[in-house]
C-alpha cells in the first residue's frame, strides 16, 4: 500500500482540560503533527476529522473544528469527517490517498469526555425499545462480555487483573498517558466492583484530549525527510448489533479484520512477523481476548501469554508499551492514539517505552457496543 | 493510482413527512432493497458500506453499528461519516474514494433521515457555537434568511423571482413518484404562504422528511458488467470553510465559489451553462436557486432571475434544475444530498421516467449544509 505515516501529535490526556475547548485542542495537534512531518499546512490537500455529536454535545461536532484543523485556510481545503474511532479516520484518510485524489491527508480527532455525561453517552448506542430502558451503557454491556467470555475459556478476575498492573505501569513511561500507577493484583480485585466482573481498575478512564496523524502517498514520503512509517495492511468489519445475536465470548468481526489485514501486509505468521502490539483494551478482559482473536494465542490461551510475561516489555510480543487504553482513554482519540504509538515505536522515538528492534506493527480501534467493529492495521518501516 | 468509478444503482423511499410504517432501521432497509434491485445485484456483491445520517435527529449514538440490519453490513466493512446537510454528499464521496482507492470494487452508500421522531429545530440550533452564534443565528432559517435579505438589497431582486424558483421545482416533483411534495403551486401561492423569517415564506423553504437513499458504486472492470449505462464520477469538490455563522460574507458564497472553480478546472468545463446537462442543486429555498446559480458560473451576478423566467432552468430549457423536484420537495436531511447523486446518476442512466432530461450525459449535484459548506460532484455517461 503506497500510504505512509508522515507526522504525528498527540496532547497528554487528562482527566479535565479546561484551559483547552475543542477548537484549541485541534489546533494544537494540527500544528504539531505539521511540524513533526516538516511540512506546512500549504502543503496538505485535504483533511478528515473525527468527531462524535453525542461526545461533543454538538450537533455537525465537526463544525467546531474547520478554523483549527486548517479545512477553512487559503481557499479552504477539501475535507471530510468520520464519525467513530480515530483508526477509522486513518482507514478514510488512507482511502483518499490510495484513490489518486490527494497526496497529503491531514487526519485530526478530539474528545473531551469531562464534558459529558458517558453513561448516557454510551446508552444511546443501544435500541431505543427494548434495550436502553435496561440501563445498558458501555460498562454493562462490557460486563456482560467479559462474564461470557470469562465462563466459556475459564478466565478468572485474576488473569484479567494481570493486564491492568502491566498497562498502568506502563502507562508511567508515557509522558502522554492519563494514569501512570504501580499496582498490585490486589489493588485491582479490591477496586471498587463498577459491574460485575469489572472493578474500577479494569476499567479506562474517561479522558480528554486529541491526536493526529499526517499521511502521504509514496511520491511525498520519498521526498520528505523524516522516516516515513508505511501503512501495509488494513482491515475493517462489523458484528451484528443486538448483543444477543452475538456470542459475545467471540469476536468473529475482529478475526476477519485481522485475517484481511495480514493478507494485504504478507503476514503468515503473526506472532513471528509483528514486533509489538497497540490493542483497544477499554477494560481489561479485552487484551486477553482481543490477543486470541488477533491470532496470536489458541482461544482462551490470552491469559497464559499474559501471566507468562510473552506480552511485557522485555516478552516476545509487548502489548500496549504505551500503557495503553485502559491507561487514557480519550474516545474516538484513543484508537489513533495506537496508530500513533506504532508509529513512534517503528521509527524508534518511543523513549522509556521503546521496544528494541520494533520493524512491524499492529494497530487496533473499535465501535460500538462490545466492539461490534473493528479496525485492524499493520505498519512496518 | 486509483481505479475509476461509476454510480451503478441508486434507491430511495418513498419520502413522507411521517413514515409510521418503519422504524429507521426499516426504512434503511428500503432503500437499500430498491438500490440492489435497479443495479441487479444481491447483498453478496457489496464489499463495504457506508453511510451517514445526523445523530441528534434520532437520538442513536454510532448508528452505523445500530442499523447493520437494514444496511445488509452484518460481518461486512462498514464506518460513518458525516457532516450537517452536507452528510449525503459526504457519504456519496466515501464511497466514490472507497472504490477508487481499489480496497474495494463494489460499495453501498446510505443517507437517511427520519425527521418525524425529532424535534429538527431544536436538534439544528446546537449546531451554533454556544457563545458567539445560538442566540442569533439558531437552526436553518436565520443565515438563509439574511442572505435573501442581502442579495434582494445588492440586485433588487424580488419575492416574485424566488417564487417563480418554487413553482418550478413543485411542477418538477409532481413527475416525481418517491417525491414528498407532488402538487404544482403558483407564484401567488409562494408570496401568500405564511413568512417564516423574511423574505423567507413557508413555501420558499424545504420541508423536513422521512426517507433514505443508497447509490451503489462500482469500480471501472465491475460498473460496465452491473450497467449498460453507468454513471461515471467524474470529481468532486468539497468546502467546508467556517465555523462561525458570524463569519459568513452573506453577500458571496465562497464555499460554492471555490468548490466551483476547483472542480470545473479539474475536469476542463469552462461554460456550464452550455455544457452541463442538468443540475441536481441541494437548494434549501428559493433564493438559493438564484444566487447560487451566479456563483456557480452558470451567470453573471443579478442575471439569474432572467434566467429562470426565460424558463432555462425547467425541464425542457436548456440547462434544468432539479428535474427530481429536489430539496424544495423532499428533504430527509442526511439522505438528501445522496438524492442530489442518485437522482444525477438516474438522469445519466436514462431511467428517470416522466422527469428525464433529454441527452443526458453531464450532470452535477451538489451539497450544502453547515455553516454554508459546499460539496460537489460531477457525473458524466462518458468515463474519459
Amino acid at each position: 500500500m503506497d500510504v505512509a505515516i508522515l507526522g504525528v501529535a498527540q496532547t497528554k490526556y487528562d482527566g479535565k482540560k479546561e484551559d483547552y475547548n475543542y477548537a484549541e485542542l485541534v489546533y494544537e495537534v494540527t500544528t504539531q503533527a505539521l511540524e513533526d512531518a516538516g511540512m506546512t499546512i500549504d502543503e496538505i490537500d485535504n483533511i478528515v476529522t473525527v468527531s462524535n455529536d453525542f461526545w461533543d454535545g454538538r450537533t455537525i461536532s465537526c463544525m467546531g473544528v474547520q478554523d483549527a484543523c486548517g479545512a477553512a485556510y487559503g481557499e479552504g481545503k477539501n475535507v471530510s469527517t468520520v464519525e467513530g474511532d480515530g483508526t477509522f479516520g486513518i482507514l478514510y484518510g488512507a482511502m483518499r490517498t490510495l484513490s489518486g485524489s490527494y497526496s497529503t491527508t491531514l487526519v485530526v480527532s478530539h474528545s473531551k469526555g469531562s464534558e459529558g455525561n458517558s453513561r448516557m453517552i454510551t446508552n444511546a448506542m443501544f435500541d431505543y425499545i427494548y434495550q436502553r430502558p435496561l440501563g445498558l451503557d458501555a460498562i454493562s454491556s462490557s460486563a456482560l462480555q467479559a462474564r461470557e467470555y470469562m465462563n466459556r475459556y475459564g478466565v478468572t478476575e485474576e488473569d484479567c487483573a494481570y493486564v491492568s498492573v502491566k498497562n498502568r505501569k506502563q502507562a508511567m513511561q508515557n509522558p502522554y498517558a492519563h494514569l501512570g500507577m504501580d499496582l498490585s493484583i490486589d489493588d485491582v480485585l479490591n477496586s471498587r466492583p463498577l459491574a460485575d466482573p469489572i472493578k474500577l481498575h479494569d476499567a479506562s478512564p474517561v479522558s480528554d484530549g486529541a491526536a493526529a496523524v499526517v499521511l502521504g502517498n509514496r511520491v511525498v514520503a520519498n521526498k520528505k525527510g523524516r522516516k516515513p512509517v508505511w501503512l501495509k495492511g488494513i482491515g475493517y468489519c462489523s458484528d451484528a448489533h443486538f448483543l444477543g445475536d452475538r456470542c459475545l465470548a467471540e469476536a468473529p468481526a475482529l478475526q476477519k479484520a485481522s485475517h484481511k489485514a495480514y493478507e494485504m501486509a504478507d503476514i503468515n505468521n503473526p506472532t513471528e512477523d509483528i514486533d509489538v502490539v497497540e490493542l483497544y483494551d477499554a477494560f481489561s478482559y479485552m487484551e486477553l481476548m482481543w490477543l486470541e482473536e488477533m491470532g496470536f494465542c489458541s482461544k482462551g490461551d490470552g491469559k497464559k501469554l499474559t501471566r507468562r510475561g510473552v506480552t511485557a516489555m522485555d516478552g516476545e510480543l509487548p502489548v500496549n508499551p504505551s500503557g495503553g487504553v485502559i491507561s487514557s482513554h480519550a474516545v474516538l482519540v484513543a484508537g489513533m492514539a495506537r496508530v500513533i504509538e506504532c508509529a513512534l515505536q517503528i521509527r524508534g522515538e518511543a523513549e522509556g517505552r521503546q521496544v528494541k528492534h520494533a520493524k512491524t506493527a499492529l494497530a487496533h480501534g473499535i465501535n460500538g457496543p462490545c466492539a461490534q467493529s473493528h479496525c485492524v492495521m499493520v505498519l512496518s518501516e | 493510482m486509483g481505479q475509476r468509478v461509476a454510480a451503478v444503482g441508486f434507491g430511495q423511499t418513498y419520502h413522507r413527512s411521517r413514515r409510521d410504517d418503519v422504524n429507521g432501521i426499516e426504512l434503511i432497509g428500503e432503500a437499500v432493497r430498491s438500490a440492489l434491485e435497479d443495479a441487479e445485484l444481491t447483498l453478496d456483491d457489496i464489499d463495504a458500506v457506508v453511510i451517514g445520517n445526523m445523530d441528534h435527529f434520532e437520538a442513536v449514538n454510532y448508528m452505523d453499528n445500530w442499523s447493520v440490519d437494514g444496511t445488509g453490513a452484518f460481518m461486512k466493512p462498514v464506518f460513518k461519516v458525516t457532516t450537517g446537510g452536507t452528510t449525503g454528499t459526504t457519504v456519496g464521496i466515501a464511497g466514490y474514494h472507497h472504490v477508487a482507492s481499489e480496497m474495494f470494487d463494489v460499495v453501498l452508500a446510505i443517507g437517511w433521515e427520519k425527521n418525524s421522531e425529532s424535534d429538527t429545530t431544536g436538534a439544528i440550533i446546537t449546531c451554533s457555537d454556544p457563545i458567539f452564534d445560538r442566540f442569533s443565528f439558531s437552526g436553518a432559517l436565520p443565515g438563509l434568511a439574511v442572505e435573501a435579505s442581502a442579495y434582494m438589497k445588492q440586485y433588487g431582486v424580488k419575492e416574485e423571482d424566488a417564487a417563480r424558483v418554487a413553482v418550478r421545482d413543485r411542477r418538477h416533483g409532481a413527475l416525481n413518484p418517491y417525491s414528498h411534495l407532488q402538487s404544482e403551486i403558483t407564484t401567488e401561492d409562494v408570496l401568500n404562504s405564511t413568512m417564516l423569517s423574511y423574505p423567507v415564506k413557508l413555501l420558499d423553504i424545504c420541508p423536513r422528511t422521512d426517507g433514505a437513499a443508497a447509490v451503489i458504486f462500482a469500480g471501472e472492470k465491475k460498473a460496465k458488467r452491473i450497467s449498460p449505462r453507468p454513471a461515471w464520477i467524474m470529481g468532486t469538490s468539497v468546502r467546508h470553510a467556517n465555523c462561525y455563522f458570524g463569519d459568513i460574507d452573506y453577500t458571496a458564497n465562497d464555499s460554492l465559489k471555490y468548490a466551483t472553480r476547483e472542480l470545473f478546472g479539474n475536469v476542463g468545463i469552462k461554460e456550464p451553462l452550455k455544457e452541463l446537462d442538468l443540475v441536481e442543486l441541494y437548494q434549501p429555498y428559493t433564493f438559493a436557486g438564484l444566487k447560487w446559480m451566479e456563483y456557480m458560473g452558470i451567470c453573471g451576478p443579478g442575471e439569474s432571475p432572467q434566467l429562470v423566467w426565460d424558463g432555462v432552468t425547467d425541464l425542457g430549457g436548456e440547462l434544468p434544475f432539479n428535474p427530481s423536484g429536489g430539496v424544495l420537495c423532499t428533504n430527509c436531511i442526511g439522505a438528501t444530498g445522496m438524492l442530489r447523486i442518485g437522482e444525477a446518476a438516474m438522469q445519466i442512466q436514462g431511467k428517470a421516467g416522466a422527469r428525464q432530461v433529454e441527452d443526458a450525459n453531464l450532470a452535477l449535484a451538489t451539497g450544502f449544509g453547515g455553516t454554508f459548506w459546499t460539496d460537489m460532484m460531477l457525473l458524466s455517461s462518458r468515463p474519459w
